[in-house]
């Protein structure tokens, strides 16, 4: 079950995050900024491929929980970044894939509303829909 | 296609527009037209730049940024590629149309060389707006050495 996901813009700030159980929100904001570290270096390591993926078994920190965070750059810069529950170990790479690809599309839909500013928080109801139906669609 | 030409003419009435109310604006609203026109272009430019590289791989240089601008940017809006990008290696981009399809109905030869940099506003935002989306702080400038022939000059620092 995707237990959050957030969008982080190329400055490196976020322009959307959402995250399903809310209890402790402020721990998937955290483990967000701590992806943003392991981003820029694969960034910078250099690939051919477009979809940056990456695992992280917090299992160390949180011994009751496991969770993994997958992350999608564009070429624009922009960051996607989803937290999932690894209990659920039904999901397949290319579920993750198709997930990305939906937050891309809509992503791009909201980048071209004309009443939509470049760089401010991402208000609009449709991306928020979407992204409803990830998280409980998965869960 | 007919869509091409629904944009040419949506184009030569915004500049029409843009000049319409004032004929002889004088250089301080001379310069004010051509700047609105280059925001249109610029949040134009943003918006395309996020949509059309959807499903190219990254950019790994700018010189991929600048050849997706020349080939699928030129494409989507002008159905054309652009003639020629040359560059100085220091930073300048040289982009070069030779017949720039918004200009073209306008004749070819020097006639209206004075009111082509009118119509080269939008475009010069639109590039540099698509820079700006992959990630490039830019300055686009553009020049007519007869019509139908412009160039464009780049010059984008990260």
């Amino acid at each position: 079950m995707a237990v959050c996901i957030a969008v982080i813009a190329k400055e490196n700030y976020p322009l959307y995050i959402r995250s399903t159980p809310t209890e402790n929100e402020l721990k998937f904001h955290y483990m967000v900024h701590t992806s943003l570290d392991v981003v820029d270096e694969k960034i910078s390591a250099m690939g051919k491929a477009l979809v940056d993926q990456r695992e992280l078994y917090l299992g160390l920190l949180y011994p009751t929980e496991d969770y993994k965070v997958y992350d999608y750059v564009t070429n624009s810069k922009v960051k996607f970044v989803m937290v999932v529950d690894s209990s659920n170990t039904a999901l397949r790479d290319n579920e993750i894939r198709s997930m990305f690809r939906k937050l891309h599309n809509s992503y791009t839909d909201v980048m071209c509303n004309p009443f939509y500013n470049p760089g401010d928080r991402i208000q609009s109801r449709a991306f928020d829909n979407m992204v409803t139906s990830m998280m409980i669609q998965v869960c | 296609m007919a869509d091409a030409v629904l944009f040419e003419f949506l184009h030569t009435e915004m500049v029409a527009e843009l000049w319409a109310r004032d004929p002889d604006p004088g250089s301080g609203g001379k310069k004010k037209s051509l700047s609105v026109l280059e925001g249109l272009g610029f949040r134009v430019g943003q918006a395309l730049g996020e949509r059309l590289p959807r499903e190219t791989l990254a950019f790994r240089e700018e010189l991929d940024a600048l050849k997706f601008l020349c080939k699928d940017l030129w494409a989507a809006m002008f159905q054309k590629h652009m003639d020629g990008l040359r560059t100085n290696h220091q930073g300048t981009y040289v982009l070069q149309d030779n017949s720039f399809p918004l200009l073209i109905t306008m004749g070819s030869g020097s006639q209206y060389l004075e009111e082509a940099p009118k119509f080269l506003a939008f475009t010069c935002g639109l590039l540099c707006g698509a820079l700006h989306t992959l990630g490039f702080q830019s300055l686009v400038t553009a020049s007519v050495a007869a019509l139908p022939a412009c160039k464009s000059l780049g010059s984008p620092q990260v």
